[in-house]
């Protein structure tokens, strides 16, 4: 993913943490390419801002594997699929699942995990 | 530092890591299938959406014989034919197999629907409906893997070293990422099954764990790699304007059905002025395309990000809606009218045909260390057929499976810690790295830039030299990077072995194709456009005391029935 050359910039407003109770949100400027999804967003703070950033994701750009899930704006959606907003986006993790850490759940099978 | 011990290690749970952890434990092995990501989710396989090739004769009478002579013209001369053989014989099996697994493979009259696809003489391509033959494949091999009492399965474990000890494999160290913390594991066989490379190339296909994990590990572990040279770039892959939720090489099957226009970026038609150099036949098609389509990009004709557009506009409305109903308002979401806009393709890397060089047990040179799927090389040669992959996968994951397990039975557990002293001093070390700074990923983006533009579609000597000392000087910069501190889900830790690995990847792709001073298949060097008969070899890969070395080697024939 190289950087997006436009010089249009969006906000990200990321949850962090690895409890519920103690997460913050943190606000990211990330530069604006046309029909990008906020997963494009997330990776590129991982690769150019912020690597600390935990996300899961996996096939990217065929919707496939089912893994990016989080909530975007309040609504459950896939990252991958799911576009930015002008004004700000705001990406926090599954409210049905507990956290790892971020934008990451514990979406595993009971059985995949060790113990 | 947690340890676990098996009979059989299967490194990587796609097609192949799934379907091998099936067929070990069918043998009474017990098996440990992990991960990086999540089971059945992580790789290629879940993203596939096309077909799967198989001579089941559902559709018309059909015969893997001639299944397998299609795909040694493919091949260009150059597969390793039992390997070839084995796909082509073994395939139809596989199908039938996981048909009675519950794979909804489309029917018709009550028999398994197959259509027809370039280079295949027959009807033999299995698919399911709605592009959904990738992921109906790992939905099965999940279900079905977790029915299985002796398979242990764990997610979002990485492989980062195979431990070898008196030329057997021993087991293997892995990165826990939930934890942070390394994981041994002793094991009598081990199976990397760990998927291709194409994330190298920073126009890619590829999932998010493509980074050519498997040939890292196997020749770090000894084994050799064969023919890495041979890329597959599949050329109409979709660039702009950006689309999300969908496979960026779905443009053939329009095509084909729709007759897109292929236009330069002044929408003049362009593909007939490459003509003269097309031999007529599927492959070479394929690689005309690219190469037509790269040369316009060359000339300055290209479409404003690169390549060239694809033209549905003379297409009406209800005859894109007829070929592909569901999918026009997918395009819609994204703001793609095809009945307005064109949109814009180029070549993208798709497939791996070269990997780890197995004998016909699956067997790498390194006793105990097995290998399948698509990070095995040789069966599909110089190029591959479509729906040739997945069944490579399915075949070669039960194969393996069977094989590793015989051969566990045959090998007593031998564990010491001495064999992660290694792997254990380097992982204190990379804890200790500074937090800011030029981080895995970052680094990550810039190999992919330099393959792409000197190890590409179309290669030449001088940016092939130009690319090796460049890998070493990134190579070089691994200790001083970045590393996020923090242990649970910290992918800085994952990102600094998947560098390593893409960059030793990237090394024998860059070093393979320097050697073959020709041109074949989907190995095109500008220096050298012709296919020379001497070349007609398999150029084999190695760490000798940790420098990449090559050596040749006459083809593996025989793939014709011996009976
Ligand atoms: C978009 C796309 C579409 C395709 N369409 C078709 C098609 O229609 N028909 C066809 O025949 N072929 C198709 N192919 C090719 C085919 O899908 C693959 O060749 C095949 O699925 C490979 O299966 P595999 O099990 O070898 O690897 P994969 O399915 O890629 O699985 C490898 C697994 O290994 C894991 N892994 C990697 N490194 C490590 C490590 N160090 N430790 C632990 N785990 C690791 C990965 O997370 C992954 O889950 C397509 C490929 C792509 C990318
Ligand atoms: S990354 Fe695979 S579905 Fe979103």
């Amino acid at each position: 993913m190289s950087a997006p050359d436009s010089t249009r910039v969006m906000h990200l407003r990321v949850w962090r943490g690895s409890t519920r109770v103690e997460g913050f949100y943190q606000t990211y400027e990330v530069p604006f390419e046309e029909g990008m999804s906020v997963l494009d967003a997330l990776r590129w703070i991982r690769a150019r801002r912020d690597s600390s950033l935990a996300i899961r994701y996996s096939c990217i750009n065929a919707n496939a594997c089912r893994t990016c899930m989080a909530l975007v704006d309040g609504v459950v959606e896939y990252t991958c699929t799911a576009r930015l907003n002008e004004s700000c986006t705001t990406v926090e993790p599954l409210p049905t699942r507990p956290v790892i850490r971020d934008l990451v759940t514990d979406t595993a099978p009971a059985d995949e995990k060790q113990r | 530092m947690t340890h676990l011990s098996t009979d059989v290690l299967v490194v990587g749970a796609g097609g192949a890591g799934m379907y091998a952890a099936i067929a070990a434990a069918r043998e009474g092995s017990s098996v440990l299938l992990l991960d990086k990501n999540l089971i059945g989710r992580g790789g290629a396989t879940i993203m596939a959406q096309m077909t799967v090739a198989a001579a089941i004769g559902h559709e018309e009478p059909d015969d893997w014989v001639l299944h397998l002579e299609d795909t040694l013209e493919a091949g260009r001369g150059i597969c390793n034919e039992p390997l070839s053989a084995m796909v082509c014989q073994r395939g139809p099996e596989r199908i039938l197999e996981m048909d009675r697994w519950g794979t909804r493979w489309a029917r018709e009259d009550g028999h398994i629907k197959q259509v027809g696809a370039p280079g295949h003489r027959r009807k033999r391509c299995c698919y399911v409906d709605f592009l959904s033959t990738g992921p109906a494949v790992a939905g099965t091999l999940r279900r079905q893997v977790s029915g299985m009492a002796n398979v242990r399965r764990l997610s979002n474990i990485a492989v980062i070293e195979i431990c070898v000890a008196a030329g057997h494999v021993r087991g293997a160290v892995a990165l826990d990422l939930s934890t942070g913390s390394l994981l041994t594991i002793a094991a009598r066989t081990v199976i990397l099954a760990a998927g291709g490379l194409t994330k190298i190339f920073r126009r890619n296909s590829a999932s998010a764990n493509m980074g050519g994990e498997a040939y890292w590990l196997a020749l770090e572990a000894g084994a050799e790699l064969v023919d890495m040279e041979f890329v597959q770039f599949f050329p109409i892959a979709h660039l702009a304007p950006r689309l999300v939720g969908m496979d960026p090489i779905m443009w053939d099957p329009f095509r084909y059905k729709l007759g897109g226009k292929l236009l330069n970026g002044n929408f003049q038609e362009f593909i007939h002025r490459y003509g003269g150099q097309d031999e007529g036949r599927y492959t070479a098609a394929r690689d005309l395309a690219s190469y037509a389509i790269l040369k316009e990009v060359e000339a300055g004709r290209g479409s404003p990000h690169g390549g060239v557009y694809l033209d549905f506009r003379h297409v009406p409305d209800d005859s894109l809606r007829e070929a592909f109903g569901p999918v026009i308002d997918r395009l819609l979401k994204n703001g793609i009218d095809l009945t307005r806009v064109p949109i814009e393709v180029a070549p993208t890397a798709h497939y791996h045909m070269g990997g780890i060089a197995v004998n016909d047990r699956m067997e790498t040179r390194v006793a105990g260390l097995f290998a399948a799927g698509e990070a095995v090389g040789g069966a599909n040669g110089a190029n591959r057929l479509s729906g040739n992959a997945i069944t490579e996968a399915l075949v070669f994951g039960e194969r393996a499976g069977f094989f590793a397990a015989k051969a566990a039975m045959d090998t007593d557990v031998d564990w010491s810690p001495a064999y992660v002293q290694r792997a254990r001093a380097e992982f204190s070390e990379l804890r200790q790295h500074k937090e800011k700074g030029l981080g895995p990923a970052a680094l990550q983006n810039s190999i992919q830039d330099l393959m792409w533009e000197n190890a590409g579609p179309f290669r030449s000597g001088k940016n092939l030299e130009r690319a090796l000392p460049a890998l070493h000087g990134f190579h070089d910069q691994l200790q001083d990077l970045a590393i996020a501190h923090g242990d649970i889900f910290n992918l800085d830790l994952q990102d600094w072995y998947e560098l390593k690995a893409m960059l030793r990847s990237s090394e024998a792709v860059v070093m393979g194709a320097l050697n073959r001073a020709e041109s074949r298949g989907a190995h095109q060097r500008l220096d050298f456009p012709q296919t020379i008969a001497e070349f007609e070899r398999n150029q084999l890969l190695s760490l000798e005391d940790g420098t990449m070395t090559s050596r040749w080697t006459s083809v593996v024939r025989s793939g014709m029935p011996s009976t």
